[in-house]
């Protein structure tokens, strides 16, 4: 997966005749030993690796699951809590599987934000970007439907809504509602489908995984600085430094995922699911899981028609929009520097992007109603214009701060003003 | 059983299909608007033995929960999800839990004639509903299904609002559902505020979808004779039972807490030593 030349040399006789037939050995050490990644990566940079690690472990655990779970309506609430509470050690794979969802999503938010502000998708990096959104719509895709199964009320209600979207997009829109219910309303053909492409998705995830990391290995990563590595100096190898600080970062995250997981598993879950399916009583409140919030509160800000299209057909247009508009973002930012550390007005502009994602978020949770409705359409407005208007006027008429003129050169630049920084309180 | 269910299902897609053409989207825009309004009250947090990272279930508290639930909440609400061999938590022998299942009636069948026939329980049953079927079960009370208690203690939450919902991050509160039952059964009082209380439903502030519900105050001073010395108080009572439904909701609880210490000392101790091996290996980079 990586470029350049390899400079894999067999060790053993079994090496020499291995990489003579398949040299997968070859693969791995150019991609993970060798593979030069630039020595001043943060911390930002590990949640790639915290990512596959995610993966593997929500399939390892689902596989477990799918073992005991019985995708029927009779009895599929049941068979849930059967795993909660007959299964060895059922209910950790169950909080495992469903806080591993939300931790997933935690760790795909802070690596989508990371390349936001780093610049990662700028050229030549496009393809690389487009194919992480692939990913991310997948997962999108993959936890909705995996929040189905459980057969809760919230299950049931938030399937509803969600496949009720579809029945605003014209002309096509009720057939493509029925093809993904099987049926005229969420049910068993629903479930069982939904099952089904639940166990399939994280395999086509898995997929995308490896393009994404082919891609990112022929371009090489991109760093704080936003400066491509120009000399040997600029990098280490991928293992042992990248390996030992990812390795590191895992852990720490595994403990935050293991404190959801031990002590308030059902934190990020709704108490209605834990009501069995029930098509004739609808919650008082239906409300996606965290993650999809702040769509939820864009979908709802559009509550005017705009010409021929009505507001549900707008709110629809501008979910799906607000997902859409990251695979352009490659042509929308003009600027040419590429990190926001020497773009001041950037930076400003990208961190209240990322509060307003965050109350898009809360209001998503609110009932649409009264004041909630204007300040989700004012948040939907700047969601939208730092995309489409600030990203690229700003690159044409802000004034970058001065770059260093290499990686290495700027690692040395921070290290003398670390020095000097601490030097006079060290001398008290 | 599993025909019955059929044909509710059968008649809700009907009902469902008429319905759906007029529902569409406009669900979504009509989230409830009456979802601010309840409850009245916020429930009152309690102080609770199985709260926090080191929380165990009282054992007498929840044998006193459970007589209380066989005594009271049993002759309306089901106990479905709950079998009687894991009464042992309880802190009951096997003995005494074979004993207590075969108090119990349940059906069995179909025996060599094809005929159902009833049997004494045994501790692999389950907890045999107080009602042949929801319906009938909504008949005898007054149109109001009671509800299965054995989620319940984690099937019902107050919201917390912000911010508290983001400190209940760091207090690790996973009692919202524990803290609702307990004060929606001691709740119950004389309507002040002159809400529209209709016939046959009992207000209570903590009720979280309207102002009264259809359960008439279950308990009262005295009806359960503890034998344990505990006061027989409505208070009491309530905070037994409420316990008693959080094991039945969390029935491995304690397991869960216990590993997870145990997995947090790890992870500390792993993650210390990961970072002093990325130090020395980092030392050696610049």
């Amino acid at each position: 997966m990586s470029s350049g030349h390899s400079t894999y040399t067999p060790k053993t006789g079994f090496g020499r005749w291995m990489d003579a037939r398949m040299p997968l050995p070859r693969l791995i050490y150019d991609s993970f030993v060798a593979y030069p990644v630039p020595r001043n990566l943060n911390y930002a940079y590990t949640f790639g690796g915290i990512l596959s690690l995610m993966l593997v472990a929500q399939i390892l655990t689902g596989v477990v699951l799918a073992m005991h779970y019985a995708a029927n309506t009779e009895i599929a609430f049941l068979s849930v809590e059967k795993i909660m509470r007959d299964v060895n050690s059922g209910w950790l794979l169950r909080y495992l599987h469903a806080n591993g969802a939300s931790m997933f999503f935690i760790a795909v938010y802070i690596h989508i934000f990371r390349g936001l502000y780093y610049g990662s998708y700028k050229a030549p990096r496009e393809l690389l970007w487009i194919l992480g959104c692939i990913i991310y719509l997948l997962m999108m895709a993959t936890a909705f439907m995996g929040y189905v199964l459980p057969w809760g009320q919230m299950s049931f209600w938030g399937a509803t809504v969600i496949t009720g979207f579809f029945t605003a997009i014209p002309l096509v829109g009720s057939w493509i509602q029925e093809l993904l219910l099987g049926g005229f309303a969420v049910g068993d053909p629903t479930l069982n489908r939904f099952f089904s492409l639940h166990y399939l998705l994280p395999f086509m995830i898995a997929g995308v995984v490896v393009l994404h990391v082919w891609a990112l290995h022929v371009t090489g990563q991109t760093n704080p600085t936003g400066i491509e590595v120009k000399s040997k100096t600029d990098t280490v190898a991928f293992t042992p430094y990248a390996t030992v600080k990812d390795a590191f970062a895992m852990v720490l995250f595994l403990i935050l995922f293991a404190y959801f997981v031990f002590y308030i598993p059902n934190y990020l879950g709704h108490a209605d699911n834990y009501i069995e399916a029930d098509p004739l009583n609808t919650p008082a409140h239906i409300v996606p899981e965290w993650y999809f919030l702040p769509f939820y509160a864009i979908l709802r800000a559009i509550t005017f028609n705009i010409g021929p299209i009505d507001s549900k057909l707008g709110g629809v247009l501008a979910m799906f929009g607000a997902i859409a508009v990251l695979f352009v973002v490659p042509w929308l930012d003009t600027s040419k520097v590429r990190s926001a550390v020497y773009r001041p007005w950037y930076k400003l502009f990208f961190w209240v992007f990322v509060v307003n994602a965050i109350f898009l978020g809360w209001l998503g949770s609110r009932p649409a109603e009264g004041v909630y409705v204007a300040l989700a359409q004012v948040s939907t407005l700047y969601y939208f214009a730092f995309f489409i208007v600030i990203m690229p006027v700003l690159g044409l008429i802000e004034t970058p701060r001065r770059l260093p003129n290499s990686i290495t050169e700027a690692v040395l630049e921070k290290k003398k003003g670390g020095k000097s920084t601490i030097a006079p309180a060290a001398a008290e | 059983m599993m025909l019955e269910r059929m044909r509710k299902g059968m008649l809700n897609m009907k009902l469902l299909l008429n319905g759906f053409a007029a529902l569409g989207l406009g669900l979504l825009t009509a989230a409830s608007a009456s979802a601010a309004e309840y409850p009245i009250k916020k429930p009152v947090e309690q102080d609770w033995s199985f709260e926090g990272p080191f929380g165990t279930y009282d054992r007498g508290q929840l044998q006193r929960g459970f007589k209380v639930y066989r005594e009271v909440c049993a002759s309306c609400h089901s106990l479905n999800l709950v079998a009687f061999r894991t009464l042992e938590d309880l802190g009951y022998s096997e003995e005494q839990v074979r004993a207590l299942a075969s108090e119990y009636e349940v059906q069995d069948g179909p025996d060599e004639a094809g005929d159902m026939f009833m049997r004494p329980a045994t501790p692999s049953d389950y907890f045999p509903a107080p009602f042949e079927n929801p319906q009938q079960a909504a008949a005898s009370n007054n149109g109001a299904y009671p509800p299965d208690l054995s989620l319940m203690a984690k099937a019902r939450t107050a919201e917390r609002g912000f911010p508290t919902f983001v400190f209940d991050i760091f207090t690790q509160y996973a009692e919202g559902g524990v803290d609702y039952v307990y004060n929606l059964l001691t709740g119950y009082e004389e309507d002040s505020q002159g809400h529209e209380i209709p016939e046959g439903t009992y207000y209570n502030p903590y009720f979280l979808k309207a102002a009264s519900l259809a359960m008439a105050p279950p308990l009262s001073d005295g009806v359960v004779t503890y034998d344990d010395g505990a006061p027989e108080t409505v208070d009491q009572y309530a905070r037994d039972v409420s316990a008693f439904l959080m094991w039945t909701a969390e029935p491995h609880m304690e397991a869960r807490k216990s590993t997870g210490f145990v997995v947090m000392v790890f992870l500390v101790l792993f993650g210390g030593l990961m970072y002093l091996t990325k130090r020395k290996i980092w030392a050696e980079a610049h």
